[in-house]
């Protein structure tokens, strides 16, 4: 069974007809072909496939392409400006080396970007710890990320940053 | 001045550009034209003989392509261990057969039964649930020392004793007279859980077979290209070196398990010829818990001897190790030279004697994960020293300054093989203790007695083995292979560089911390260089990266192949500039007269090199060169971590309450780098201690912690921010001075972070300290 699925992604509206039982991170992934958004578990835990779906932090293997329909969603990809200046929690990511492998990436940043929208007045290490909960890194012990995360939300609500060590 | 790009420098990383934007590229992002998507049918079972496979509902399924199983793919090699281990009795290591689809048993619950190659994933997928596989389900054997037991189900019906080896190190008779002359002897049943790596990008391959060129490419996550290429063509028989290509793109994370050469990617390899289009597999973090290569699972009984003073005289090591069902592709040499020759840990240690069995059980296989068999070892020699510090009442740092090797002891022999090349284990436990404010801890520990919480603190020095390795000196020890690394520089006529290497990167940074010391050795900044790794057609054969070698090996292979770049163009500069070839210096990326201003820069030269108008005679065109790097010795790495602990007694919670590392890792090329690794490493360690465990249903062989929901990943609240520190003892025999800094955080912190909870509990306990083992260990029902 086919479904007709329309979602406006990065700004553009796609519409596309799919297996019924095509996850939107699938839908992404292979249906558009942004492999920015990835796939590290299959029981919704590692928030490897974080997007955000109208504004909100979203992990996109939980959801069916079809319960998207009609609605605006960010990846990875559609982050950065148009002219390629990047977010300022992708920049802060790179200052403070919360990144290695980069399969994590994507999913924290997107996760990220919506934590620091949550709490316009600024967090403390503990509401970023807790706020990220739900991504797995492997890699980086969360030391830089946590780090990078509390600059870039800094930096996102304009108050001044703080050099990295 | 040394140019802010080169080493030393906190670099911002050069890859991390397509990893924050989406563009990384890893094995599934990549689709080949025709595609088809393999399912594996893998075995419910622990242990069963197969009496028969009907693949005929699957065959004719919708969109399946074609289904193939152990009877189909006979004509594949078996897969290899690459390291033969000797037993005590002189007897060589028993490997069973370990075909890549099962043939006449299947012997753990993931084992691979039928490959279902269809149109799409989900049609591989739903077709794999149409095979019947007829089993005869047998008994199964799960835990080490029922394994050994007389009449137990034998995993390899013609293993003995599901025995693989049985291996000694050291010196027994010298190791027992230490014994009967000691004053206070130490002993610990200690057991070392076993963990699943879990990197977070799943395994995943394509096959590619062209048949104009009757050549196959594969793509896959692996740590060595090279090697797969060299396995796959050598061992499993797919295809010859020049006719097979493998490429390992962007790699997320690999902690050992993408090492290995798996039944996956050899199925989907060869069956790209078969039916004649590329086989893509991307496994799922369920099969990921099945079948990537397991780490750790040992049991030990270990016993130290000490003088009255606290001088230690000998250790006494009992290890079995569980190798799983099959031997992986480096399994055998985990558990025993990777192991018991860092017994020693960083003390003058006059005798040690280890034995090490070797067991098959009906689980997945066990091989290398971060640190391979040195957070064994590292876990074994500092829980008892701590033990032996507290059961003589000596202060545990105080115990351990008795015990190091002293700063000038260097070169140190051990009596377990390894030659110690350089360290400052007193001057490293000195920070550590003054980062961590020891001095105040009775102060805090009153504190939080005050509010009815027990405080403890736990210290970890340890040395590891990096660098890996001298290729004589591994092969004389069962090495099937050398451990040279490679590099070539190219210097394109544009003066800008790629520099290919044998290593591969896989978080670690080589395209940013290669390109410094292209910076540093060259003069070329490193916007202009371009790090080239993972493909067997690009790149010189290297032998890949793991235990902490890149840079230690790779590296030096890097600075070679600088030194010959420079050799060549110092003869293209005299010659341009008109002075003899002795009198030419080069500095800062310019051959200049010695004394005088006349220069011609590297590019200059490079230019030069490609168009040779005006040109010594004698001297080849081009300017690119490549070298081979074997080291004369591993490099040994130490530190020392203190880990404080708080734990509330009515839940049995562990919080971590302050973390301090301070390593030596030899010459730091970038600073951000290095401490990334530490901590990475650190929280993989800490999750060792309080969170992970893999475990298996004792009787049915089922893998209860299957998941992200049953296996606890360390995650963001789970642990706290570190305090670390460097100091740098060069590591005197190679050229850049670097020791390895990868897996240190890993092997240190299960030990730092257990001494500190048996500290606050006042009792052994084993890993993993949860909330309710604790809490068991605290009232009395110990786990
Ligand atoms: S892939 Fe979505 S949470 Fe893991
Ligand atoms: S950077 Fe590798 S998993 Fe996070």
């Amino acid at each position: 069974m086919t479904v007709s699925v329309s979602i406006t992604v990065n700004g553009k509206p796609v519409t596309r007809q799919v297996e019924g039982r095509t996850l939107l991170v699938q839908f992404l992934r292979e249906t558009l072909g942004l492999t920015g958004t990835h796939v590290g578990c299959d029981t919704s835990q590692c928030g490897a496939c974080v997007v955000h779906v109208d504004g909100r932090s979203v992990k996109s293997c939980t959801l069916l392409a079809a319960q998207a329909d009609g609605c605006a969603v960010t990846t990875i990809e559609g982050l950065a400006a148009a002219d390629g200046a990047l977010h300022p929690m992708q920049a802060a990511f790179r200052e403070h080396h919360a990144l290695q492998c980069g399969f994590c990436t994507p999913g924290m940043v997107m996760s990220a970007v919506d934590l620091a929208n949550r709490h316009p007045g600024g967090m403390d290490e503990t509401t970023v710890r807790e706020g990220l909960e739900g991504n797995i890194c492997r890699c980086t012990g969360y030391h830089n990320i946590v780090k990078a995360v509390i600059a870039g939300a800094d930096t996102m609500r304009g108050a001044p940053a703080k050099a990295a060590e | 001045m040394a140019p802010l790009d080169g080493i030393g420098a906190s670099l911002r990383r050069k890859e991390d550009q397509r990893f924050l934007t989406g563009k990384g590229r890893y094995t599934d992002d990549f689709n080949r034209h025709g595609q088809l998507h393999a399912y594996f049918l893998r075995s419910p079972h622990a242990h069963a003989r197969i009496r028969g496979i009907d693949t005929g509902r699957a065959k004719a399924a919708p969109g399946v392509v074609d289904v193939f199983t152990g009877a189909d793919t006979k004509a594949i090699g078996g897969l290899i261990c690459g390291w033969m281990i000797t037993s005590k009795d002189g007897t060589p290591m028993k490997a069973g057969s370990h075909r890549p689809l099962a043939e006449d048993k299947v012997r753990y619950v993931g084992d691979h039964v039928a490959i279902v190659i269809a149109e799409t994933y989900n049609e591989a997928k739903d077709a794999a649930e149409l095979i019947d596989v007829d089993y005869d389900v047998l008994t199964a054997v799960v835990v080490t020392d029922k394994a050994r037991a007389p009449g137990a189900p034998l995993v390899h019906d013609e293993i003995a004793k599901n025995t693989c080896y049985e291996w000694s190190l050291g010196d027994k008779a010298a190791t027992d007279a230490a014994f009967a002359k000691a004053a206070h002897v130490t002993k610990l049943d200690i057991v070392n859980n076993r963990l699943v790596p879990n990197a977070i990008e799943p395994r995943a391959a394509i096959g590619d077979y062209d048949s104009g060129m009757d050549s196959f490419t594969l793509y896959t996550t692996s740590q060595n290209p090279h090697v797969a290429r060299l396995v796959l063509s050598a061992f499993n028989g797919i295809a010859p070196e020049h006719k097979l290509r493998v490429i390992a793109p962007d790699v997320g994370g690999g902690f050992g398990s993408k090492i290995f050469i798996y039944a996956e990617e050899t199925v989907c390899l060869w069956a790209s010829k078969q039916v004649g289009r590329p086989v893509k597999w991307t496994g799922d973090r369920s099969e990921a818990f099945l079948a990537d290569a397991h780490g750790r699972d040992h049991v030990t009984t270990a016993e130290m001897a000490m003088a009255r003073d606290g001088t230690i005289l000998g250790l006494r090591v009992h290890t079995t190790a569980n190798l799983g069902a099959y031997l992986s592709t480096f399994a055998s040499c985990v558990p025993t030279y990777l192991y018991a020759p860092l017994l020693s840990g960083q003390y003058r240690i006059p005798a040690i004697y280890a034995e090490v069995d070797g067991v098959y059980t009906n689980t997945a296989p066990v091989d290398a994960y971060r640190g391979a068999g040195r957070p064994e070892a590292t876990f074994v020699i500092e829980r008892m020293v701590e033990t032996a510090a507290r059961e003589m009442k000596i202060d545990p740092a105080e115990f351990r300054r008795r015990n190091f090797v002293p700063a000038d002891a260097f070169p140190y022999q051990t009596p377990v093989i390894m030659t110690y090349d350089s360290g400052q284990y007193h001057k490293v436990l000195d920070e550590a203790l003054t980062l961590s404010d020891y001095a105040g801890f009775p102060a805090r520990k009153a504190e939080s007695a005050a509010r009815g919480k027990l405080r403890g603190i736990g210290f970890c020095s340890y040395i590891e083995a990096c660098g890996i390795a001298p290729s004589a000196a591994v092969g004389s020890l069962g090495a099937g292979v050398g451990l040279w690394e490679s590099a070539k520089v190219r210097f394109n006529p544009t003066g800008n560089v790629l520099l290919y290497t044998g290593s591969h990167q896989h978080g670690q940074g080589h395209e940013t911390t290669f390109a410094q010391l292209i910076s540093t050795y060259l003069g070329v900044p490193t916007d202009q260089v371009e790090v080239i790794h993972g493909d067997t057609e690009k790149t010189p054969f290297g032998m890949g990266t793991y235990g902490s070698r890149s840079l230690a090996v790779g590296g030096s292979a890097i600075v070679k192949a600088c030194e010959k770049v420079i050799e060549k163009g110092r003869k293209i500069a005299a010659h341009l500039l008109e002075a003899a070839e002795g009198d030419i210096e080069f500095k800062d990326g310019k051959f200049t007269v010695a004394g005088t201003d006349r220069a011609k820069s590297i590019q200059e030269i490079a230019f030069a090199a490609y168009v040779p108008h005006n040109y010594p005679q004698g001297v080849e065109p081009g300017l690119e060169e490549s070298a081979f790097y074997d080291p004369v010795n591993f490099t040994f790495p130490s530190g020392t971590q203190v880990c404080e602990v708080e734990i509330d007694p009515d839940t049995g919670v562990t919080t971590i309450v302050n973390f301090v590392a301070i390593d030596d890792f030899g010459k730091i090329i970038n600073p951000m780098i290095v401490e990334g690794q530490v901590h990475g490493g650190i929280v993989q360690g800490i999750g060792q201690a309080l969170l992970e465990n893999a475990v298996y249903d004792p009787e049915s062989g089922q893998l209860l912690t299957g998941s992200y929901m049953d296996y606890t990943m360390p995650r963001a609240d789970d642990v706290p921010s570190f305090k670390v520190g460097l100091v740098e003892t060069p590591c005197p025999h190679n050229p850049l001075g670097v020791k390895g800094c990868g897996e240190a955080g890993a092997i240190a912190a299960p030990a730092s972070v257990m001494n500190a909870v048996t500290d606050a509990i006042g009792k052994h306990m084993q890993m993993p300290a949860t909330p309710e083992r604790v809490w068991r260990a605290i009232h009395g029902t110990a786990v």
